[in-house]
């Protein structure tokens, strides 16, 4: 599947889509919609506390298999894409959302949504060096 | 019952936003972070609607005493932006810089798989396992210090 030209309609429709989910999820449950948290929170997890977080995630990749099946459009793996840097990378996310407590969508999403400071700060510091590790990595290696 | 159902149509309207996006492309999200490249504004229209919703919403949300399934909100509690916090972020953004997958988009590659989900998925759960048992042996060796910010949940 080629990259489709930039549709503002549709980022800003899912957008909405991903911020009603996380609305709904704490207006009824209580609970931030934190991917990364709800992932990590699986392990030493109280058993009780495990069901939810499986459900969500499941519901998650229900939604995108739901939406890639109706529209035929699936994403391809990039062939020229260096393996180790792909487990590399998702080392650091993995560790690093775990350490500083969320990703995109718990600092971004919920916690400037709770005009959180703390979110505020993350999602300033990965955005930045994320910009700033792109770059690098594909103007000073050419790795795309 | 009803608080797992709410579990699964919260996720999937989560899931339907990420790929209706198009944040399940990596090429995308690296698009954005590129600014040297042909710049792609996409992530910058998905978390503002993202945001202008819940910033909106969680005021109304928030004002009630308690959610309305749940005895309580379960909110992170710490407020301190400590080390933690910023090595953390420093360490994920240079993980979703390299490989344009933040953890949302990554689950969402069970959806579709190909050698990038067997290499992502099990990558990231190491990672977040490597954490946590960083976070154990620290707090057996410093048990009477305060604990550690990393461990409230958000």
């Amino acid at each position: 599947m080629m990259l489709a030209p930039f549709d503002p309609s549709a980022a800003l429709g899912g957008g909405i889509l991903i911020g009603l989910s996380a609305v709904l999820l704490l207006s009824l449950n209580g609970r931030i919609a934190g991917i990364s948290n709800l992932l990590g929170g699986l392990v030493g997890a109280p058993a009780a506390d495990v069901p939810w977080r499986l459900l969500f995630l499941a519901g998650l990749v229900a939604g995108v298999a739901v939406f890639q099946g109706a529209t035929g459009l699936v994403p391809e793996a990039r062939a020229a894409f260096p393996p180790w840097l792909l487990a590399a990378g998702g080392l650091l996310v993995g560790f690093g959302t775990s350490l500083g407590n969320g990703c995109t969508s718990g600092h971004g999403v919920c916690g400037l949504g709770r005009l959180s400071l703390r979110s505020l700060v993350a999602v300033l510091v990965f955005l930045g060096t994320g910009v700033v590790t792109a770059m690098i990595v594909r103007h000073g290696f050419g790795v795309a | 019952m009803a608080r797992l159902l709410v579990s699964v149509a919260a996720g999937f309207l989560f899931g339907l936003g990420l790929v209706l996006s198009g944040m399940t492309q990596p090429a995308r999200v690296l698009g954005f972070l590129d600014p040297l490249g042909a710049w792609d504004p996409t992530l910058l229209f998905v978390l503002g609607g993202a945001v202008g919703v819940t910033l909106v919403a969680f005021r109304f949300v928030l004002r009630r005493p308690a959610p309305l399934l749940a005895a309580r909100y379960q909110l992170p509690e710490s407020t301190r932006i400590d080390r933690p916090l910023v090595a953390g972020a420093v360490l994920f953004g240079i993980g979703w810089g390299v490989t344009g997958y933040c953890p949302g988009p990554g689950i969402a590659l069970i959806a579709s798989p190909t050698w990038e989900t067997w290499v992502f998925l099990p990558a990231m759960l190491v990672g977040i396992l490597a954490h946590r048992g960083f976070v154990t042996r620290r707090r057996g060796a410093i048990r009477q210090e305060t604990p550690m910010s990393s461990s409230a949940p958000i």
